[in-house]
């Protein structure tokens, strides 16, 4: 039987293979990826300045070691044109085919992208893969001024990472606090405070309207200066692919409880998947995904289920975890503790919690209580 | 006895040092440390950690 090919090198590519591997120790498995190919922590780029980490500290193996450690083949620098569903191979940019068994899609999500009047003549950076942290790292003086859009979780940590490592940080947002999605009131302004006391300026309820070169324009008129720009303001699911070779895609490449595509050959996971709790990403869903999948590729068809998933935000400078409620969900912060030690539960009409945000020593809190909270799947 | 490391995010279990913030003293070998235990930075299970090499 043709082999299980996988498109992506990612956490959810590595993952898989490393699950299935476990599973199933002769299947042949390929990985196709547009980058190097290295195993390094997604989730480190946006914490490991500070640590002095660079790219080559940051990618713990490379491609060939993976390939030995595994027993698969991984393509490196190739990108994916084309699904051929009714040959059942994919189509690489050096013209080359594979043929596949089974399809696993784990191409990750492409950032969000910035625009507004100016940006096409400024260069904002974005850190998504390693590739791309290189490139940030690359030209940044000491002391320099970053201009950061968006303070969210990952603008947030990047807040902390860089101004830790000696950076003169602004960050830019329309929200009225950090987190603004994930933390209420109480707790977004404890972090606030908590990243302004190391050192971060915010600029809060604001927008950019104009980027120039080494300056950014507010809507109150105000300018800021900088030397290096980063824009974190989300993700968007890789569905191109998928959708061009005719796959249902809806925010993400719609799958199943078993993580299947509309195509039962193909399958999909981690942040270009899209369950039906929606898009998760985040590292514990997607650890789930993989060990599912696994089990399903390797015969032991396994639907997904998610418990709750609590996230550690990585901002030393007030420690924040959170377990947001499923999207939609309806019902209100009740807040406790003061100062930075909070603790605040995101109650439904019913009385039961449904998601929560614990900051400073209930931070401590976090792993007892989400398993006090209704399940994702 | 031998450390730990988290595939996911790079921490390492240190049986020297345990987790006494999760109820597991120092001295505790990795392999009797619960099933049900987490990854204290990512949250991954300890099925997720791999032998530390060198």
């Amino acid at each position: 039987m043709t082999g299980i090919v996988i498109i992506g090198s990612g956490l959810g590519g590595y993952s898989l293979a490393r699950e299935l591997r476990r599973l199933d120790p002769a299947v042949a498995i390929t990985m196709v990826t547009a980058d190097g190919g290295e195993l390094y922590s997604k989730p480190m780029l946006s914490a490991a300045f500070a640590q002095g980490k660079d790219v080559q500290a940051l990618a713990q193996k490379t491609a060939r070691q993976m390939e030995g450690e595994l027993g698969l083949t991984v393509v490196t620098r190739q990108r994916v044109t084309a699904i051929d569903r009714a040959a059942k191979r994919v189509v690489l940019g050096s013209g080359e085919a594979i043929a596949y068994g089974r399809l696993v899609l784990a191409m990750g999500a492409d950032p969000r992208p910035y625009r507004v009047e100016g940006s096409e003549e400024v260069t904002v950076h974005t850190v998504n893969d390693l590739d791309d942290y290189a490139a940030w790292r690359d030209g940044l003086v000491p002391q320099g001024r970053v201009l950061l859009i968006g303070a969210g979780l990952i603008g947030s940590e990047f807040a902390n990472d860089l101004t830790t490592a000696g950076q003169r940080v602004t960050v830019v947002d329309p929200a009225p606090w950090p987190l603004g999605r994930l933390l209420p009131r109480e707790l977004g302004e404890e972090l606030a405070t908590a990243l302004g006391g190391i050192g971060v300026t915010f600029r809060l309820g604001r927008s950019i309207t104009r980027l120039d070169p080494g300056k950014a324009v507010l809507d109150d008129g105000s300018v800021v200066a900088f030397d290096k720009a980063l824009s974190a303001i989300g993700l968007v699911p890789r569905t191109a692919l998928a959708a061009a070779a005719g796959l249902v895609v809806d925010k993400g490449i719609v799958v199943d409880r078993w993580l299947r595509t509309s195509d039962p050959a193909i399958f999909a996971l981690g942040d270009c998947a899209q369950t039906e709790a929606g898009p998760l990403p985040f590292v514990l869903p997607l650890m789930a995904e993989a060990k599912a999948l696994a089990a399903t590729l390797a015969g032991r068809e396994t639907a997904l289920s998610l418990p709750a998933l609590p996230v550690v935000v990585k901002t030393p400078a007030l420690p924040v975890a959170v377990c947001p409620p499923v999207p939609g969900a309806t019902g209100e912060w009740v807040v406790s503790g003061e100062g930075r030690d909070r603790k605040a539960l995101f109650v439904g009409a019913d009385g039961q919690p449904l998601g929560f945000a614990l900051s400073g020593s209930f931070t401590a809190e976090r792993q007892p209580l989400a398993k006090e909270m209704p399940d994702l799947l | 006895m031998k450390k730990y490391v988290c595939v996911v995010c790079g921490f390492v279990y240190d049986p020297a040092i345990g987790m006494p913030e999760d109820g597991i003293p120092a001295g505790t070998a990795f392999e009797d440390i619960p099933d049900d235990w987490c990854c204290p930075d990512c949250g991954v299970s300890k099925s997720d950690f791999e032998l530390q090499e060198g």
